[in-house]
């Protein structure tokens, strides 16, 4: 795939915000020797960063609003077609087959994440306190999402695979894992939990070593059972940092891409055709990057809007823990 | 997914629960037995990475199920390092397409190195501008900066790759490692909040021996952020290894490709005989090697560093 390189003036944003920086402010607050503002200096030291977050950050995402709104190939000028591309949507039975099949893989994905994160960080906090397990149940997340999509691919392989030779020595047939439509999607997302599930786990982890241990030791003075105290302690206290974990590894799930790319490539049949995949098919494949931007506002209205059901369903910014 | 990880001071190593009562109730056996299937669906891939990339692809085709590795051989290696010649490795079920592999490890190294190094740098700089440094508007510049914090990453990758492409600079190095260069909304809040906790008092002593702010940067707040700035650093850089859907729409030849998209081509040439499975696991092993390794270097203060902060 080559682009040709007949790019128009880049058009980079006016260095508005970097002024604002650069003026002094007469310090108002007492105790400190320095009466004047640190003006020029912090200019210099916010500087690059709010250069990088104004051009590769803020202009895009106002960009990307922009592009959903015109037809637009990357070789000629974007051209205003209003609202065209979101009526499009609105008639494109692969963008909803696409949204539905990503709706099942976040379903699957974060609820068998959740609850193994859940069980591993308790495990981990009840039983040892090892930093040696903690370190193992983490080396998935150093490979690639490219990476555990190849070697899964090899271990489900239908012929080859020795995880097909288990399912077959245990008497049942062989199983098409990442070929069949219905199992495609499950297959994927537990290849995602097993990347990902240590690192949720030691943030959970980190969340139980905030809940102050007499509290356990209370409860099983007592007479309280390790079950009843995770459904009593852990679970309440435990809850606000479940609620963010819960948003941010939602929000990541769908953006479910680079397994799909090296596995199924969106196959068989578009039951795997998450709307992360179908969106880079519609700006790579086909060069309709104002269809694709409209997909991809759509996506983030979907993620705002989830967010923030989430954070008041969980009340995620209050914590119990006095 | 971005990190919610902040160091906070040497966590008050929780006592273990139970020195007192060890005796193995059934409730325990179990939690074990548990823990025990865990690490085994942990480690086993990788075991099986191994024996794959050791065995020949007939050997494999053979007796799909050995645990061992069969008629073990480094030809999977040699392959996925270039190392044999074209008819070799057809005949061992290679695809005899050269993957230059020291190439694209090589630009795998230069884009996570420009990223961590320039982000943690550019955003530690940020951070101490927003934590200890007195200017208008800065506090409007940092609810900005907490707002990007909610726009997905995913989203801005379409319009960035058209600014890089007005840019001229797709399919090159640069061109992969510019849009996370500077910051992420991420790195300037986490490192803002350990500045915020040092106390004042360690600035004004160096103060009043006449050091300026630069250099209490430096000389005073960089070196005590080290371990929040090591546990930073070796997260961006394995996310940046890992990274591959923004290398895939950046880089089209061999020049500015990178281990992930390039074990993904690799995966995609299947020869006449079948996916070369045993090159391809050698590859995949190779590829995440280094990763291994630098995790292995410091995984001990990584790991007892992770701890959480709700984003407040």
């Amino acid at each position: 795939m080559t682009i040709a390189s007949s790019s128009p003036p880049s058009r980079l944003p006016p260095g508005g915000a970097e002024r604002t920086a650069t003026r002094s402010s007469t310090d108002r607050r007492p105790g400190t020797g320095e009466n004047r503002g640190d003006g020029r200096l912090a200019a210099v030291f916010i500087g690059p960063a709010l250069l990088g977050f104004v051009v590769f950050l803020l202009w895009p995402t106002l960009r990307g609003i922009y592009l959903s709104f015109t037809r637009f190939n990357l070789l000629t000028p974007a051209e205003w077609v209003g609202l065209d591309n979101y009526v499009r949507m609105a008639h494109d039975p692969i963008f909803w087959s696409s949204l539905r099949v990503t709706v099942v893989y976040v379903i699957i994905n974060i609820g068998v994440q959740t609850v193994s994160a859940l069980a591993i960080a308790v495990l981990l906090q009840r039983l040892t306190q090892s930093a040696l397990l903690r370190g193992i149940v983490l080396t998935p997340y150093l490979m690639s999402n490219v990476v555990a999509g190849i070697v899964w691919l090899w271990i489900l392989d239908t012929q080859l695979g020795v995880g097909n030779e288990i399912v077959a020595a245990l008497g049942f047939d062989r199983i098409p894992f990442l070929a069949d439509e219905t199992w495609a999607i499950p297959t994927i997302a537990l290849i995602n939990v097993w990347r990902h599930v240590g690192y949720t786990a030691l943030l959970l982890f980190a969340g139980l070593q905030a809940i102050p241990n007499d509290m356990y030791e209370a409860a099983k003075v007592d007479g309280a059972s390790e079950w009843r105290m995770f459904w009593r302690i852990t679970m309440p206290l435990l809850r606000p940092v479940l609620a963010v974990v819960l948003i941010m590894t939602v929000i990541g799930s769908f953006q479910v891409f680079d397994t799909v790319a090296v596995t199924t490539r969106g196959g068989p049949a578009d039951a795997t055709n998450v709307l992360q995949y179908y969106i880079y098919g519609a700006a790579f494949g086909r060069f309709q990057f104002g269809y694709a931007s409209a997909m991809s506002v759509a996506l983030l209205v979907v993620l705002s809007a989830i967010t923030f059901v989430q954070y008041r369903l969980t009340r995620a910014g209050q914590t119990d823990l006095g | 997914m971005t990190a919610v990880t902040v160091p906070t001071a040497p966590a008050p190593q929780a006592t273990p629960v139970r020195p007192v009562r060890r005796r193995p109730t059934p409730g325990r056996i179990v939690a074990w037995v548990v823990l025990a299937v865990i690490v085994l669906v942990t480690l086993v891939p990788f075991y099986w990475i191994l024996r794959t990339a050791l065995s020949t692809n007939s050997g494999l085709a053979a007796s799909p199920g050995d645990p061992l590795p069969v008629d073990p051989t480094a030809g999977g290696f040699e392959r996925a390092l270039g190392l044999q010649s074209t008819k070799e490795a057809i005949a061992q079920g290679g695809a005899g397409g050269g993957l230059r592999f020291w190439r694209y490890l090589l630009n795998s190294v230069v884009v996570s190195t420009l990223v961590t190094v320039c982000q943690i740098f550019f955003s530690a700089m940020a951070a101490y501008a927003f934590a200890r440094l007195r200017w208008r508007g800065r506090d409007q510049v940092f609810t900005l900066f907490l707002a990007g914090l909610m726009v997905p990453t995913i989203f801005t990758l379409l319009p960035n790759f058209v600014l890089i492409k007005e840019l001229g600079l797709v399919d090159s190095l640069l061109g992969i490692a510019l849009p996370t260069m500077f910051m992420t909304p991420f790195a300037v809040f986490f490192l803002r909040q350990f500045f915020m906790n040092v106390p004042r008092e360690v600035e004004e002593a160096a103060l009043l021996d006449g050091a300026g702010k630069v250099r209490i940067f430096f000389r005073v707040l960089l070196p005590m952020a080290s371990t929040p700035v090591l546990t930073l650093a070796v997260l961006t850089y394995i996310t940046s290894w890992n990274d591959y859907f923004w290398p895939l729409m950046v880089s089209y030849s061999d020049g500015s490709r990178v281990l992930t998209v390039a074990l993904a081509v690799f995966r995609a040439q299947t020869p006449q005989t079948g996916t070369d499975w045993s090159g391809l696991m050698a590859a995949t092993l190779i590829a995440a090697l280094p990763m291994l390794v630098l995790f292995g270097f410091f995984a001990r203060r990584i790991v007892s560093t992770i701890s959480f902060t709700g984003i407040k």
